[in-house]
């Protein structure tokens, strides 16, 4: 197929999918074509592009492509639903970050980090909006789970990997303070302590 | 609501040891007005506002401008101490990871008081070190928390654009039932009734086994019958029904033959030998 004739089939697709959908998934409606991948991405470059000036954008999340709103756009689009967007207590967000940038961690972890016992239903509630998943046990007495974020957290924060998060603030050293001034906010941008395993197996999952 | 007016105070001032409970019309607040009645539940509101003691002594921190680093252990201490004194006053379940971190705060600050050893013995750590350390730990989860509230996210600040797809939500249109339609349902249903009293199979007053015996009884006279001689046509439909019905019966228990002698010849029937 031509990719003129491809363009429109993969336009309508994400929007009727209900979806992110990945190159694979929208490939497989072309068949086995050798090279398909290869034009379904150019086909994705191109809408893109198409959308540029629109109100509605193509966006590459965790778990594939979605066409969204503008995230500009929110004040007026809001609007439209009486009810306010959800609001998050810092209890949830922090808990959330610690497992987004310790991740595998425990709740032994997250605990000792924010000096607090954690909420009964914290964890669970993360659970259940499929943002965390338990990805093992730690072989320690009372193995206890070892939690992870998922595709789905990524898609949720409109990001597509980890890596995309902002990075974590970088503390200064406790010893001799006064010689980081200068040379603090150049480090500070680009370290993020998040090893690529991680982010790998997380985005494939 | 806050009827009592309460005195500014600023922060620069130094003499201040508690921290402001509350702020009203941008002023801070630091004492509770005597008069003031505060129903119990509300105070869980301010013990909400903070995560925790770590996050009780960075407001601490940042709200009396202190360096992080070289914190006046003396002077935080004091504070939280008044924190924690106000809480308990007021709510007696105060989290207990408040009050451990109100010992961990005296043990430091009373190892601050103890003279340093001489020098050239082993220099012993900042005992606050540790508190510093999970301080700075914290803030940063604490500000990436906030990064990650900041994001554009789902329901907020971008929303999924979605197609309606019809064909995949099957919805028949409900037909609309005029009385002419329902009326000529009605006459239906009676016309099929009519059909069904016309149809109604009665009991056959001439027996199947009657007629069987009978054929047998012609066919003992005349062993060689033409077919059509079995049938009497002035009996009707039904008569030639039950005749034809009884050569058949008799020709499945073996007692006839049916025989042809030539195609399209006329058919004969005998008994069997």
């Amino acid at each position: 197929m031509s990719p003129e004739e491809i363009k429109p089939i993969i336009e309508a697709a994400l929007m009727v999918a209900g979806e992110p959908l990945g190159v694979d998934r929208l490939a497989a409606l072309f068949g086995e074509d050798d090279g398909i991948h290869a034009e379904v991405e150019q086909a994705l470059a191109t809408l893109r592009e198409d959308y540029a000036e629109r109100g509605i954008e193509l966006r590459e999340v965790a778990q594939g492509f979605r066409f969204q709103t503008r995230p500009g756009l929110a004040p007026w689009l809001n609007r439209l639903w009486e009810e306010k967007p959800p609001r998050y207590s810092h209890a949830l967000l922090e808990t959330l970050a610690i497992i987004a940038y310790r991740q595998p961690v425990t709740r032994g972890d997250i605990e000792d980090l924010r000096g607090v016992v954690l909420g009964t239903g914290m964890l669970k509630t993360l659970l259940e909006r499929e943002w965390i998943r338990v990805v093992g046990h730690r072989e320690v007495p009372g193995r206890p789970a070892v939690y992870a974020t998922t595709p789905k957290f990524l898609d949720y924060f409109n990001l597509r990997t980890l890596s995309e998060l902002p990075p974590l603030p970088e503390t200064l050293p406790i010893e001799a303070p006064e010689e980081v001034a200068p040379s603090a906010p150049a480090a500070a941008q680009g370290e993020m302590e998040l090893p690529d395993v991680v982010v790998g197996e997380v985005a494939e999952g | 609501m806050v009827s009592h007016t309460v005195p500014d105070t600023t922060p620069e001032t130094g003499s201040e040891t508690s921290a402001p409970i509350a702020m009203f019309r941008g002023r801070p607040i630091t004492e509770l007005p005597h008069d003031l009645y505060i129903p119990p539940d509300a105070l869980e509101v301010i013990l909400e506002a903070f995560e925790g003691p770590l996050d009780l002594l960075l407001y601490l921190i940042r709200r009396h401008n202190l360096d992080i680093l070289d914190i006046p252990i003396a002077e935080v201490t004091e504070q939280y101490m008044a924190y924690i004194d106000l809480l308990q006053g007021l709510r007696l379940d105060l989290a207990a990871e408040y009050l451990a971190m109100a010992a961990v705060l005296a043990e430091i600050k009373s190892r601050m008081l103890l003279p340093r050893p001489a020098a050239g013995a082993e220099p012993e750590a900042d005992p606050r070190a540790e508190l510093i350390r999970r301080l700075q730990e914290y803030e940063r989860y604490k500000d990436a928390a906030a990064g990650i509230d900041a994001l554009p996210r789902l329901e907020r600040e971008v929303h999924p654009v979605m197609v309606a797809f019809p064909d995949r939500q099957v919805r028949r249109p409900e037909p609309v039932v005029g009385l002419a339609a329902l009326g000529r349902a009605y006459v239906e249903v009676l016309l099929a009734a009519e059909r069904y009293v016309h149809h109604h199979i009665t009991r056959e007053p001439l027996s199947v086994r009657e007629r069987m015996v009978l054929v047998l009884g012609r066919l003992a006279e005349a062993p060689y019958t033409a077919f059509t001689q079995l049938f009497t046509v002035d009996e009707g439909r039904r008569g030639v029904v039950v005749a034809f019905l009884a050569i058949l019966e008799l020709l499945r228990e073996s007692l006839i033959e049916v025989v042809q002698s030539e195609p399209q010849g006329p058919i004969y029937v005998k008994a069997a030998a």
